[in-house]
């Protein structure tokens, strides 16, 4: 019975993945364009895109993994005043639309940036002293500005929930706080490990907004390339083979990661965070940990901070024009209404995303040896969306839903579809980890298997389904890709009403988009921080 | 009450229970009795309907269970590591079976604080279950597992994890509080002692099948065959002939045997008990391996001329290496167990 769950999220993925996937290869593939196949694989520069593309992805994972292991650590392992809030704040990133952190990167750190105008100011210069724009450095900053969240969350929420027994145990056994770090905890975490840095390579490698603006005309990933195709060139077989050969790379990728997680998974012993946590105690450890938040937070806020410093540059009048529909034609309205658009396509977002996502992780919980193959080949399908990029998703839903062109569930299902696999990823190792015992416990005292599900499962779930939610909350406010090729141009979403007035020229209508970007981070970030609260007065499971 | 009827079931492959079949009345405390891997946790599973067997019925109060699932079968299971509901407290975990069967909300107060007054914890009702010591957490476990009134109660090594000390107050308090209010229980452990403090009967699981059942005084005063009177202590065996004359041979020597007719073909054992071997001036000479002071005496090992190995038991130390001659007053035939 229960493997008939999958049919529900298989049918989403069929209708709004496989068919607009297909329509696409359909389309560029008929007939004399099946050479195209041959021109990108005989062009050595289509090589060279893809080595940039993988190298990229494969540093701006390292460094991220790396950059986030420590406040993961931080944040599962000490309790100190405001960790909830300053945990909220490195959310925000990820929630920024990417043109919004090309944008911020180049406004902090290009030529013209502030940073460099400081610093020409304060030693007499008369160059920039900083170069990066248009280099890999500023790509890598930006990757793992905008990453950093993803490994806190999944790699500190598994460790949060991880019995530091263990780990006691192995210093008792004589073993170095190192050691004990390097032969106990690590192991352990390897799964969550592997979920976060794979997420975030997926990302990098499919990163368009970062590479597009900050990389310039030199520097492009498959994805800026499968963009240039299609809307530059109207290459459309190119474009096709491209996406072609992305989808080839993350499947494997994906495959490579179920069997790994497979091998890796071994039951553990969750604790209530509360028992986990405790309070910094010697002086070394708080200047440590200050030390390393006080860098964390200045990296990951002075870009949004500039920003907000910009939008008020002119005392606020940028945001009085946000109500204002200055070309005063039906396809632009005042930007304002993107705000309300945006809300309402991501409330429905999260309700879609998390729906599906909740019954697809049931559908493939168990690892019982006596699953059917196809059952456990599920977890690969649902993470396909992920390695597809915006752009090619997009596409496809115009070409094979034409019919639902006008209709706004266009955009609600795109994001959803985007989101999913988020929502999965969040949800699926907290419901392997309820042990059996507790159903079973359950049963025994007279549930039936729906008040099982009711009294055991969603309860432990909920800050689960709860991580999974705000992914999908932020997923869909700051989409950028696929909302630009399915939305309704009377109904744009902040990140469209961003980049129509960055289009434009002008430094009023800069100041529009900065203006903009200043509300959708607010917004966002409030809509965090009241889960954050809502979690705090659930039992903490 | 509850009748089990040739229940078999295999486990990867190999057989773990074979043609089990047991009755339990009600009122009765039954414990069953093994070493750790004998399958008695399953048994227990089976009855519960968590799991299903290959072969065999489960008969309760005259209704075949079979396809019956676990939330209808009105009986409580006491887990191993006891599955309290981390995300709920003391009351909530003890109410979740009250609430199950539809009960009305002052009803249900009224009967969790009645239940957790009956454990001793009517005071911790709204205390997190995880801050809780580890015999609070039994107790609440208990208290869960009470409070719906089940008609069968099983408990699946729910001591396992305490001091012994602890353990031995706790099942003297468990059997008094199950005796008090009638319940019909089921006890799976493998601790000899706890078994025969708890249980009214005692069935002993060995190698998929049952080989004994009986009062812990029965089962004590004649084991079924070498491995239930090993796993009782009683170590002093070695392998018996019965000549024509009825006369007993082993390695220690010829003994008179009383009873009327030895057990078929099966190869016999002479069980020799502690207190009957007594130390004299004659007998069977024996050097003192081993001397601790156990419970009042003195539990002394002694290895004879021809290397077997007696366990005895005195009154006075005795020296290490010290020669000593035992008179044996009598020894039982028991059989030697399969395997």
């Amino acid at each position: 019975m229960k493997y008939f769950l999958f049919t529900l999220p298989i049918a989403f993925l069929t209708a709004f993945y496989f068919y607009p996937l297909g329509a696409i290869l359909q389309t560029s593939f008929a007939g004399e364009n099946a050479r195209a196949v041959g021109e990108v694989f005989s062009d050595p520069y289509y090589a060279r895109v893809l080595a940039f593309t993988i190298g990229q992805a494969a540093l701006s994972t390292l460094l991220t993994v790396l950059a986030a292991l420590p406040a993961a650590f931080i944040f599962a392992r000490y309790d100190f005043r405001g960790a909830t809030l300053v945990r909220a704040v490195t959310t925000i990133p990820f929630v920024m639309p990417t043109i919004v952190v090309a944008t911020a990167f180049s406004t902090l750190l290009g030529p013209r940036g502030s940073i460099n105008l400081a610093l020409m100011q304060l030693f007499h210069l008369d160059q920039p002293p900083i170069r990066i724009m248009h280099t890999l450095t500023m790509i890598l900053l930006a990757h793992i500005f905008y990453n950093f969240t993803v490994v806190l969350r999944i790699v500190g929420g598994f460790w949060s929930n991880l019995d530091p027994q263990l780990e006691q145990a192995a210093r008792v056994l004589g073993a170095s706080r190192l050691r004990a770090f390097w032969h106990i905890t690590l192991p352990l975490l390897t799964p969550a490990l592997l979920a976060a840095a794979l997420l975030v390579f997926i990302f990098d490698f499919t990163s368009f907004g970062v590479i597009l603006i900050l990389g310039g005309a030199r520097l492009a990933t498959l994805e800026v390339e499968i963009y240039r195709q299609t809307v530059n060139l109207f290459n459309l077989p190119i474009a096709a083979t491209l996406s072609l050969i992305q989808l080839a790379c993350t499947l494997v990728l994906t495959l490579m990661y179920t069997r790994l997680q497979t091998r890796l998974a071994r039951p553990l012993r969750l604790r209530p965070q509360a028992m986990v946590r405790r309070k910094l105690s010697s002086a070394r450890e708080k200047i440590l940990v200050t030390l390393y938040l006080a860098a964390m937070m200045l990296f990951l806020m002075t870009p949004l901070v500039s920003i907000v410093a910009a939008s008020l540059e002119d005392g606020g009048s940028y945001y009085a024009e946000l109500f204002i529909n200055r070309r005063d034609s039906i396809m632009f309205v005042p930007p304002i209404e993107a705000v309300r658009n945006s809300l309402f396509f991501a409330a429905a977002t999260t309700v879609l995303a998390v729906t599906l996502g909740l019954i697809a992780a049931y559908s493939i919980e168990s690892r019982d040896k006596r699953v059917p193959a196809f059952v456990r080949l599920l977890d690969a399908v649902y993470m396909l969306p992920l390695g597809t990029s915006a752009v090619t998703l997009g596409f496809g839903f115009i070409l094979a839903l034409g019919s639902l062109r006008a209709s706004i569930a266009l955009v609600v299902i795109a994001h959803s579809l985007i989101a999913f696999p988020f929502v999965v990823r969040a949800i699926l190792p907290i419901l392997r980890s309820i042990a059996p015992r507790l159903r079973e416990a359950a049963q025994m005292l007279g549930a039936s298997p729906h008040q099982v599900w009711r009294e055991i499962d969603l309860p432990i779930l909920t800050r689960a389904v709860l991580v999974g939610a705000v992914f999908a909350f932020t997923i869909s406010m700051g989409e950028f890709g696929a909302t630009m090729l399915v939305a309704r141009p009377d109904l744009p979403t902040i990140p469209l009403a961003i980049y129509r007035v960055i289009g434009q020229p002008g430094l009023a209508n800069f100041g529009q988009a900065l203006a903009l970007s200043t509300i959708l981070m607010l917004v966002s970030a409030l809509g965090i921080l009241a889960v954050e609260r809502l979690r705090v007065g659930e039992a903490e499971f | 009450m509850l009748e089990l009827v040739n229940i078999t079931k295999q486990y990867a492959g190999a057989p773990l229970l074979h043609d089990i079949s047991l009755t339990i009345h009600a009122g009765e405390i039954v414990s069953l009795l093994g070493p750790s891997g004998s399958g008695k946790t399953t048994l227990l599973r089976i009855i519960a309907g968590l799991e299903q067997p290959e072969r065999g019925e489960v008969i309760f109060e005259g209704r075949n269970l079979r396809g019956v699932p676990p939330h209808q079968r009105g009986m409580g299971l006491m887990f191993q590591d006891l599955a309290l509901f981390p995300h709920k407290n003391v009351f909530e975990n003890v109410a979740f079976g009250l609430r199950m069967q539809g009960i009305p909300r002052a009803e249900i107060r009224a009967r969790v604080l009645e239940t957790l007054e009956l454990v001793g914890l009517a005071s911790l009702a709204q205390r997190d279950v995880n801050n809780l010591s580890g015999g609070e957490q039994q107790r609440v476990a208990l208290a869960r597992a009470l409070a719906p009134r089940p008609r069968l109660l099983m408990f699946d090594e729910p001591l396992g994890a305490l001091d012994r000390l602890l353990r031995e107050q706790l099942v003297t308090e468990l059997r008094a509080i199950l005796k008090r209010i009638g319940m019909t229980a089921l006890y799976v452990t493998h601790d000899q002692d706890e078994a025969f403090v708890i249980a009214d009967r005692v069935a002993i699981l060995h190698a998929t099948r049952i080989v004994q059942m009986g009062t812990p005084a029965e089962i004590y005063h004649a084991p079924a065959n070498t491995f239930v009177a090993q796993f009782l202590g009683l170590t002093n065996l070695f392998p018996a002939q019965i000549r024509g004359d009825g006369q007993v041979v082993t390695e220690l020597g010829e003994f008179r045997y009383a009873s009327a007719s030895p057990p078929g073909d099966i190869p016999l054992y002479a069980l020799i008990r502690p207190e009957r071997v007594r130390v004299g001036t004659t007998g069977i000479a024996a050097r003192v391996e081993e001397c601790v002071f156990r419970a009042g005496k003195y539990r002394v090992r002694a290895a004879t001329e021809r290397g077997a190995h007696v366990t005895i038991e005195t009154e006075d130390a005795l020296a290490i290496g010290a020669m000593i001659h035992l008179h044996v007053e009598g020894v039982e035939l028991i059989q030697a167990s399969g395997m």
